[in-house]
């Protein structure tokens, strides 16, 4: 049953993943395992497929770098729910598919530890504690990048359409 | 060309979609430049063959080999190479090792002009607003599929206005003025949204770009500074009569920094928003000195240190590391004597690229070091050891600090004496 791993505010990319461990420095096969290096020494080992990371504000602030959501696609993040994203990151969230939710209710709520169940299409929730079971509805992803998340990510909805989310087709060119 | 005001992020991504847009919604744009770093050509180059595309507008599209340059290990040679050879074989411009750092020499080589829209892949892409440019960080996807296309999507932001007024007392500086707008914001105040500052006629065209280029630090997709007076004519630059902001354009909020209030100003760890007076610092030993990077590396930043540091030498204890922005900033910088100056106090000089901004090579700290740093992050482990200290400061300052091995303002070095 994936876990849920509780963040502060203002996790930045070098928090997820340190400049000096990107893949063209260390290798791809493991610069993964580089996650989270300097904030949470040894997490990488211990996160695992599906596993729901939940932060404060500003989730991914600094770095454009891919690799950083990218470590986190390769070790099988299930999803971000945090107060807040930095834009850049929250852009290369969703170009790789890990799905990410504003939600300082659900962030505050969650904690470290919980086993959670969470479906990305319809941002349910399933959060078991000791108390019990209970269900949380996620907000769902802005309008115009629903179409993006349903063909998976947007670089597969560029792949089969030849144009970009929101686009109406021969609107521009 | 529209009926309702538009701000000056609004005018650009308007004439790119080719109808009036406004914040809020979403445009897909035609782009003039895509800008892809070596750090992230790989990944880029990747996502292109995944796509089974190539770069639709070679001319458009270029390389700039500078964030480990030159290399430092047999996997960023062959990263580099890659580059190299890709850009080659599609027709794309290379700026190779020793060129200088991506946003410097997009500058210098007019590959970004007001009113176009410029795609990095580096978040400090931001800096392309000092020439009015739409200038956006994003990530090797986005920039791979930019590279097919010709286009993006994007969100059009909402605006902050900045406006600045008075006059700067000596001493202190455009990066003082971006660290004084960062407090106000903070670091995730600009988020989504575009920063309009306006300056008036004051700052010369790299003083924008130092403003321009902290304003995703405040988490802003963009930062425009408005073109004033004649400043950005004297360099040149051919200003379409539309790339301003209409009068009454709708502003999410507006900030007030009057700059004749100002003193030096210094981040201190692990936030670029932790930022302080540097008289509150002031004595904090320090093991090195980084001048550099796409925020401070460039001519006017160097004259600034050499002014400090005239006759003087660096402490003993600590270390100076100075890297030129671009070799067109060190070539002047070598004629015009500033070089001698610096390295006669005892500076260190590397190759124009990065530096160790990122903790790749080139001058990382080991535990427990302390430095003081003209680039613009300050994040934990940065620059090598996760307990390192990075601080953040003016070219003049980090000067001052160097010369008195410890944080100091350059009126401190008056009442010290030469070495």
């Amino acid at each position: 049953m994936p876990k849920v791993w509780k963040f502060g505010d203002s996790v930045n990319t070098d928090d997820i993943l340190p400049g000096k461990y990107a893949p063209f420095m260390v290798g791809e096969d493991v610069f993964q395992t580089y996650a989270f290096a300097h904030l949470r020494p040894g997490l990488a080992a211990e996160l695992g497929r599906g596993d729901v990371l939940v932060g404060g504000r500003n989730w991914g602030l600094g770095s454009s770098r891919e690799y950083a959501p990218m470590a986190l696609k390769k070790l099988g993040i299930g999803g971000i729910i945090a107060h807040s994203f930095a834009r850049i990151h929250y852009r290369n969230l969703l170009n790789l598919g890990i799905p990410a939710f504003e939600s300082p209710e659900i962030a505050d709520l969650l904690e470290e530890g919980d086993t959670v169940e969470l479906d990305p299409r319809s941002g349910l929730l399933i959060r078991r504690t000791a108390a019990g079971e209970q269900q949380l509805q996620l907000p769902p992803p802005p309008e115009f990048l629903r179409e993006a998340l349903e063909a998976g990510s947007i670089l597969e909805f560029y792949r089969r359409f030849k144009r970009f989310p929101g686009e109406r087709e021969g609107a521009v060119e | 060309m529209t009926a309702r005001p538009q701000t000056l992020a609004e005018k650009i991504l308007s004439r790119r979609s080719g109808h009036a847009v406004y914040a809020g919604e979403l445009a897909v744009v035609e782009v003039d430049q895509v800008m892809i770093v070596d750090s992230i050509a790989q990944s880029v180059i990747a996502v292109l063959k995944d796509l089974e595309a190539t770069p639709k507008y070679p001319h458009k599209v270029s390389f700039v080999i500078d964030h480990v340059a030159p290399a430092s290990s047999v996997s960023v040679a062959q990263a580099q190479k890659e580059a190299r050879e890709y850009a080659a074989a599609h027709g794309c411009r290379l700026f190779d090792v020793g060129r200088g750092i991506c946003h410097q020499v997009l500058i210098e080589e007019r590959l970004a002009q007001p009113g176009w829209i410029v795609l990095g892949s580096d978040s400090h892409s931001t800096t392309y607003g000092a020439v009015a440019a739409f200038g956006t960080g994003m990530g090797a996807t986005d920039i791979a599929l930019a590279a097919a296309s010709g286009r993006t999507w994007l969100k059009v932001p909402e605006s902050v206005k900045v406006f600045l007024s008075g006059d700067l007392r000596p001493g202190v500086s455009a990066k003082d003025v971006a660290l004084e707008m960062i407090r106000m914001l903070g670091a995730d105040g600009a988020t989504y949204q575009s920063i309009e500052i306006h300056a008036g006629d004051r700052f010369s065209r790299g003083e924008r770009m130092t403003l321009a280029n902290l304003c995703v630090e405040a988490g802003a997709k963009a930062g425009l500074v408005v073109p004033g007076g004649e400043v950005l004519h004297a360099y040149g630059y051919d200003f379409p009569e539309w790339v301003y902001p209409d009068p009454g354009a709708r502003y999410l909020r507006e900030v007030h920094i009057d700059l004749g209030t100002l003193a030096p100003r210094m981040s201190a760890p692990s936030e670029v928003d932790n930022v302080h007076d540097v008289s509150e610092l002031r004595g904090l030993r320090v093991d090195q000195v980084f001048i550099g990077t796409c925020t401070n590396g460039r001519l006017e930043d160097l004259h600034a240190a050499a002014r400090v540091l005239r006759g003087r030498r660096v402490a003993a204890h600590t270390r100076l590391l100075i890297i030129p922005a671009s070799s067109e900033v060190m070539e002047a910088a070598m004629q015009d004597g500033t070089l001698l100056t610096l390295l006669q106090a005892g500076a260190v000089l590397g190759t124009p690229g990065c530096g160790p901004c990122m903790g790749r090579h080139q001058g990382v700290l080991a535990p427990g070091e302390v430095c003081v740093s003209t680039s613009n992050r300050n994040f934990i482990g940065r620059m090598g050891a996760a307990d390192a200290r990075i601080y953040l400061a003016s070219p003049a300052v980090a000067a001052a600090t160097a010369a008195m091995g410890a944080i100091a303002l350059p009126s401190d070095l008056e009442e010290a004496p030469h070495a």
